[in-house]
């Protein structure tokens, strides 16, 4: 493995340097229909799950087939969606927040030959390559994070917690039975980079043990006073400590009643690991949304405190949201989310017809807004 | 022959759901197998072992990635973040792991031609594995180097003309919804303000000046499909204030079930004939609509913009013409305070080249921030420490009730003293003449 240089000079690194130049322009990439009809769309409509058209005023259609993707991908993937691309979509395609990919085709009858071609391809384990959905009352991908692929401070995996929930929803990805779209996300920690926080169901990794401190290498590899502000509820005070062999350590020492398991020490500081196989798992979240439509955007509720880590399948945390899903399917209105249901049944209900069952872990006890949760009033369901 | 056994992940191949072990495992195989002689730069089995190491985490149930260091491109404070794991001799391969955080275009699309470079650059320098997406909005390219980290930003600035993205203290990468390019809700061109103001404020993206992240979004209007009100410190969202545009005979044809109702969304479920009364006028949250003779009405200074009669019948019922977006401000993940969702500011703004105006919303709030905030101190944070009137105060706008949802309800107002005629300097002497002791 030689290595190549890309005509980078190490010793004069200003030379010819290129910076802040920015994204590549979008309309560079426009597939031509796009770029033509840009703000003179007229209307558009779901043909069946994951297949719409936009019709302009122009009069030009573009027909559009959502598939979905893992958000991890590999060029050897890439270059699979090219070559759809290149076949069918001369050239152009694009990605969706929520890690769909989208082909577009400007005549009808070029939507059935991409279908088939997207059908038709499968992985050598034997899942979908581009599974076909995502639109309307149904469920769409999951948009998560890294987990135990890439990051240091997961409390679960991300990949697999979605492989095993999409698996689980796959016949509401490719259908559009529910009451209203319903948006599942995925963070593997208390960090939410996902932002599940206001998601229709929300997986969120999190750790249940305080970090262990790594007296003899905290001071050498930490900045102490870092470390120690880091924590949102000052749990986190300095302390001298005698390691075993009698030397004397400048170090931490924490308030184990008072963590929240944020972790965000241990971002501050390596020495102060939270990781734990038997304190790490999912915790449930629900009734969130970001849309203004009918009632205002809400955070997620926490409707199950935890959930075990139970690799690689996490069946009791599918079976949860499977159950979840089934019972606001069958009982909520139409256009109702799924917090907007909740509420409307009352939570109390929530948990009875979910069979959740509630535990103190879900009164709200962290600082002020924690009073405007509790019931300030005499009614109530039995 | 696999280089490590995967009995917990090839668990995961199975299912109707794409399986990134399937993928993992082929580009596995393509690096070894290497048909085009690619030099790799980063080790040849990097994916092999990438699978071997997350094997381990879902034996042990803990991560095995370390923290990242201090890496990146020079003169950079941001685009990559440094990853070590913690299982070096088990797994050479991945032994140095660095993101590399690559700019997105706007809307994300993408000609194939384009793509296909990025994946020949990233196969030959990195592990050929990505994001496409990551959550903020970058293509994120994962595994690589510290010697590769200048060598690829060399090759991207100079063959692709494409920066990086950001990471740490900085402007993170803005992202957009798909807007007007194929969207008929869309108030505004969310790709061209994404793309000015991501090239505007390239400094503040790439060089660490601030308390801490700082995301913007573009959503193009109050559906919010880029979740701006909940995630992002400035969410722009698009809207209007004159009359939704009816097309009365259209309404008609939704009525009479000529038209699918719900651009076809509810398809999959038989919910009886559409019931305009019902599921339109009924669901309305102001109660603004009416439909009777025929006819709908709409009272447009009591709608609130909320889409939903919009989402229902789109062909009949189109966004108004006088278009802009209004700012929300301070939306933040649950770290370290609590979640935030963001809190109106600017109700109404027009979109127009270049953007001043926001632009001065957006200077004006950084220049507070930086001065104000705290280490590590989101925006939503410093304005919940120090109040939304410090907030109007340093925007320099004026007080509205359309900035609250009700007014306060304790009468604790902490008057300054130029408000109060005749300042806080008194006379007690003067007082006491009146007043006995």
């Amino acid at each position: 493995m030689a290595f190549i240089s890309s005509g980078y000079n190490p010793d004069k690194p200003m030379e010819d340097r290129i910076t802040d130049i920015g994204p590549r322009k979008y309309d560079e990439f426009y597939p031509p229909v796009i770029a033509q009809n840009k703000g003179k769309w007229l209307y558009h409509e779901i043909l069946e799950p994951g297949i719409l058209v936009h019709v302009s005023e122009t009069g030009d259609e573009v027909y559009t087939i959502r598939v979905g993707g893992c958000r991890l991908m590999s060029v050897t993937h890439i270059r699979e969606l090219c070559e759809i691309a290149d076949k069918h979509c001369d050239g152009h395609l694009r990605f969706t927040t929520r890690n769909n990919i989208e082909f577009m085709v400007d005549a009808k009858d070029k939507v059935d030959p991409l279908k088939q071609d997207l059908l038709s391809r499968k992985f050598e384990g034997g899942s979908a390559k581009f599974p076909i959905g995502g639109t309307g009352a149904g469920i769409t991908n999951i948009i998560h994070t890294q987990g135990w692929i890439h990051c240091h401070t997961p409390a679960t995996d991300a990949s697999g917690t979605v492989k095993a929930t999409m698996d689980v929803l796959f016949d509401d990805f490719t259908n559009m039975r529910l009451p209203a779209h319903l948006r599942v996300s995925m963070a593997c920690c208390l960090n939410m980079c996902g932002a599940v926080h206001c998601s229709d169901i929300a997986i969120l990794g999190y750790h249940r043990k305080p970090p262990m401190l790594d007296h003899e290498y905290l001071d050498k590899m930490c900045e102490i006073p870092l470390a120690i502000a880091a924590c949102p509820t000052a749990a986190i005070k300095p302390a001298k400590v005698v390691l075993a062999d009698g030397t004397k350590v400048n170090s931490v020492a924490i308030k184990n009643e008072r963590c929240m398991f944020c972790g965000n020490c241990y971002t501050m500081c390596p020495s102060m690991p939270l990781a734990d196989d038997v304190g790490d798992g999912i915790v449930l979240m629900v009734g969130g949304k970001v849309s203004n439509r009918i009632s205002n955007p809400k955070f997620s509720k926490v409707v199950v405190a935890f959930i075990p880590n139970e690799m690689p399948r996490w069946p009791t945390m599918t079976k949860v949201i499977k159950k979840i899903v089934e019972t606001y399917a069958n009982d909520a209105n139409k256009y109702e989310r799924l917090g907007e249901w909740a509420e409307r049944i009352g939570w109390e209900k929530f948990f009875e017809k979910c069979e959740i069952e509630f535990t103190h872990h879900l009164i709200d006890d962290f600082r002020d807004p924690a009073y405007y949760t509790w019931r300030q009033t005499s009614n109530f369901k039995f | 022959m696999a280089k490590h056994e995967t009995p917990l992940l090839d668990q995961l191949e199975s299912g109707p759901w794409p399986s990134f072990v399937s993928d993992l495992k082929q580009e596995a195989a393509s690096r070894a197998k290497n048909e085009k002689g690619v030099e790799f730069q980063t080790p040849v089995d990097a994916v092999e072992d990438l699978l071997g190491v997350l094997e381990l985490s879902y034996k042990h149930g803990r991560t095995h990635w370390k923290h990242g260091g201090i890496v990146g491109v020079f003169g950079y404070g941001g685009g990559v973040i440094g990853r070590y794991c913690d299982q070096p001799e088990m797994f050479p391969g991945v032994a140095h792991f660095h993101t590399m955080r690559i700019s997105q275009p706007a809307g994300k699309y993408y000609t194939t031609e384009y793509l296909k470079q990025l994946c020949d650059l990233w196969e030959f320098r990195g592990s050929g594995i990505t994001n496409m997406h990551g959550s903020t909005g970058d293509i994120i390219f994962i595994g690589t180097s510290t010697p590769q980290l200048e060598e690829i930003f060399y090759e991207l600035t100079h063959t692709f003309n494409q920066d990086l993205g950001g990471s740490g203290s900085n402007l993170r990468t803005p992202s957009d919804c798909i807007g007007s390019s194929r969207c008929e809700y869309a108030c505004y061109d969310t790709q061209a303000i994404c793309h000015e103001l991501t090239n505007e404020y390239q400094d503040e993206l790439h060089r660490p000046a601030f308390p801490y992240k700082f995301k913007f979004k573009f959503d193009g209007c109050p559906n919010c499909c880029v979740a701006s009100i909940a995630r992002s410190d400035m969410s722009f969202i698009g809207t209007w204030k004159d009359d939704i545009r009816i097309d009365q005979e259209a309404v008609k044809a939704y009525v009479a079930g000529e038209i699918p109702s719900n651009a076809g969304a509810h398809a999959g479920r038989d919910w009886g004939p559409f019931d305009i009364q019902k599921e339109v006028v009924g669901l309305c949250p102001t109660g603004c609509m009416r439909y009777e003779g025929g006819k709908l009405e709409i009272n447009t200074p009591e709608c609130t913009r909320c889409m939903h009669c919009i989402n229902v019948m789109p062909r009949a019922l189109r966004i108004g013409n006088d278009r802009g977006l209004s700012i929300l401000v301070g939306a933040k993940a649950p770290i370290l305070d609590g979640a935030q969702m963001g809190s109106l500011l600017v109700p109404f703004i027009k979109v127009e080249e270049p953007y001043d105006e926001i632009k001065a919303v957006i200077e004006s709030i950084w220049d507070w921030w930086m001065e104000e905030g705290k280490n590590r101190e989101r925006l939503g944070e410093l304005i919940k420490r120090q109040g939304f009137q410090a907030l109007l105060t340093a925007t320099g706008i004026k007080a509205v009730p359309q900035h609250v949802i009700e007014p306060r309800s304790n009468p604790y107002i902490f008057w300054k003293e130029d408000e109060v005629e005749g300042g806080w300097e008194r006379d007690v002497t003067e007082y006491r003449k009146y007043h006995q002791r």
